[in-house]
């Protein structure tokens, strides 16, 4: 290299300088060292005690892990899903040529902005078993009334529910991903005859697809590591039902005071999220349409 | 000249003309119908919460529930005020997210232009494992973070919260690098060949022309701050350091706080936040566009 590239290597390196020291100090080395702590036994005072494997070994002997395991990927089972058909809807519907769009755009994509507490106070009066809103609205189309936060059975679906406010961010996604679908592909089916379902089912669908893989990953990244919500609205309860991955760790690690296990419990969470990122990109091959670049 | 298209056509085209703006007038009611549903679904969180917050302690225990306050308790608010120590809550929120604010806008403008508008060797497989670092999940690194700024005798204190900002974050970098990469790189060069270096060139050349994409980041982090639950929750012990997320939660679990005054302090704490939301919409909207570019 020459003189002046090493200078712009120099130049480039002091620039990112502040990243480069926030990756190593809040980033490698946490991971490191929290592998390491995984192998110990150690309070967050004091000495670590090197106890080998053993946190793993306590890790699947425990009932409430495979619990707080379970909770999680039924949650995000359901949420990720959940959450992408109603964007896709929403999307759908707001790719329309309406003059008051920005009023629906405003009114569905603010509550993404709202802080989660906030939303997760509202939620326990909202969903009252006597004074809440939904129950209201359910007694008057005849539903029975359902104690959501109390009930172990709908604790984990009034928590999805929750998160369902944020569809409108996805939503917006959607729509860019919508608008960048090249006109004429409907205009050539429209002359084939095709109906707006063959339309929807063959265009815009798997043209969509590169959007869906982005919210699947992103959706199965904060779906695993939901916490605040439970740990407001039901503190895990009722019976454990939304004692989350991330909220057992949390306790686990500051309550328990077992940091050594907390960190097994992360690195377990660290190695699944990684795996099923994987999985989910290796599938994609199959269902994402690259094809026409939006 | 109506229709210029029906002239020429054929008596069996003009009807598919008229069956596709048919088609088009009930697609358009049908995306109406779902948007109208949808964004009142969307707003009623907001409204439940408002409503509440100006009920009477006594209306709290009506069945049913009413859906406007039969009188209207604007003192509500003052009274929340006196109940939490919210002012106090209020300053150590506002003063987490100004500072972090501030972090994330200097540290993030001169990542993303050493990733950006010099060339060196080696700046894209870098800007590669920043990309990456979205995909570590936040608990590997909760605990060891926690132990470092415990070492430093920062918890219990604003540091944790506010000095990491410092160091860049890898959404804004991306965004803010994406928005520096459409500057023509002609303006730099033109800049230096007349012998300015590079903190000139950012200075007076970049940084007003970023301005708008500093002022999505400054948006972002600000209201990232001022959401924050998990940090506040690990990092600060005594309650003259609450911040609002953690101070109004504390609070409730520890006192019989009524409902009515928890919805107005609810309200206190996402008012800056949707008047932010709607005199920076265009901002918001920009800004998840970007994050689906792939």
């Amino acid at each position: 290299m020459t003189k002046k590239e090493w200078n712009n290597v120099f130049l480039g390196l002091l620039f990112i300088s502040p990243w480069i020291v926030g990756f190593l100090v809040f980033l490698v080395y946490p991971i490191v060292s929290s592998a390491y702590m995984s192998l110990t036994e150690f309070s967050g005072f004091g000495d670590m005690t090197f106890i080998g494997t053993n946190n793993y070994q306590q890790m699947f002997n425990d009932s409430l892990f495979w619990t707080s395991l379970y909770n999680t990927l039924y949650y995000t089972i359901l949420a990720v899903p959940v959450g992408a058909i109603i964007a896709i809807v929403l999307a759908l519907a707001m790719n329309q040529k309406l003059v008051e769009i920005p009023i629906y755009r405003a009114a569905l994509y603010l509550p993404s902005v709202l802080p989660v507490y906030a939303v997760s106070f509202i939620f326990i009066w909202l969903l009252n078993p006597r004074y809440g809103l939904v129950n209201l609205a359910m007694s008057a189309v005849g539903l029975p009334s359902i104690n959501w936060f109390g009930d172990p059975a709908w604790a984990k679906l009034a928590i999805v529910m929750l998160a369902q406010l944020g569809a409108g961010q996805y939503a917006l996604i959607f729509l860019a991903g919508l608008r960048g679908i090249p006109q004429t592909l409907y205009d050539a089916a429209e002359i084939d005859g095709a109906s707006s379902l063959r339309k929807f089912w063959h265009i815009t669908l798997p043209l969509l697809t590169p959007v869906i893989l982005y919210d699947v990953i992103v959706g199965l990244g904060l779906g695993l590591q939901v916490f605040e919500q439970a740990y407001i609205t039901t503190n895990g309860g009722p019976v454990d039902s939304t004692l989350f991955y991330v909220f057992y760790l949390y306790n686990n690690a500051f309550r328990y005071g077992q940091m050594g296990y907390a960190a097994a419990m992360s690195w377990f969470l660290f190695v699944i999220s990684l795996l099923l990122a994987l999985l989910v990109f290796w599938s994609s091959k199959r269902w994402v349409n690259y094809e026409v670049v939006a | 000249m109506k229709n210029p298209a029906s002239i020429q056509m054929p008596v069996g085209q003009t009807k598919t003309a008229a069956a596709r703006s048919k088609r088009l007038f009930r697609s358009q009611m049908t995306s109406r119908v779902i948007l109208i549903i949808g964004s009142l679904l969307f707003i009623t969180p907001l409204f439940w919460m408002v409503s509440t917050a100006l009920k009477e302690a006594e209306e709290l225990g009506v069945f049913p529930p009413t859906l406007i306050p039969l009188h209207w308790r604007f003192d509500n608010f003052s009274q929340a005020i006196q109940t939490f120590p919210f002012l106090r809550y209020a300053w150590n929120t506002f003063v987490i997210t100004v500072f972090s604010t501030i972090g994330a806008v200097v540290s993030n403008l001169f990542i993303a232009y050493g990733f950006s508008r010099i060339q060196w060797r080696g700046r894209d497989v870098i800007f590669g494992i920043v990309v990456a670092t979205i995909f570590v999940p936040f608990p590997v690194t909760l605990i060891p973070l926690f132990i470092i700024f415990a070492k430093l005798h920062w918890i219990n204190t604003f540091l944790p919260l506010i000095v990491p900002s410092f160091f860049g974050n890898a959404f804004y970098i991306f965004l803010l690098r994406q928005f520096l990469l459409q500057i023509p790189l002609e303006i730099s060069e033109a800049a230096r060949i007349d012998g300015a270096n590079e903190m000139q060139i950012l200075r007076y050349l970049i940084l007003p022309l970023a301005r708008p994409a500093l002022a999505v980041v400054a948006i972002f982090a600000a209201i990232a701050a001022w959401n924050n639950f998990l940090g506040p929750l690990i990092y600060l012990q005594d309650e003259s350091q609450y911040t609002l997320s953690i101070g109004l939660q504390m609070f409730r679990s520890e006192h019989d706080v009524q409902f009515n005054l928890l919805m107005a302090a609810s309200t206190l704490v996402v008012l800056p936040v949707i008047v932010i939301f709607l005199a920076f919409q265009k901002a918001f909207i920009e800004n998840i566009t970007i994050g689906s570019i792939r």
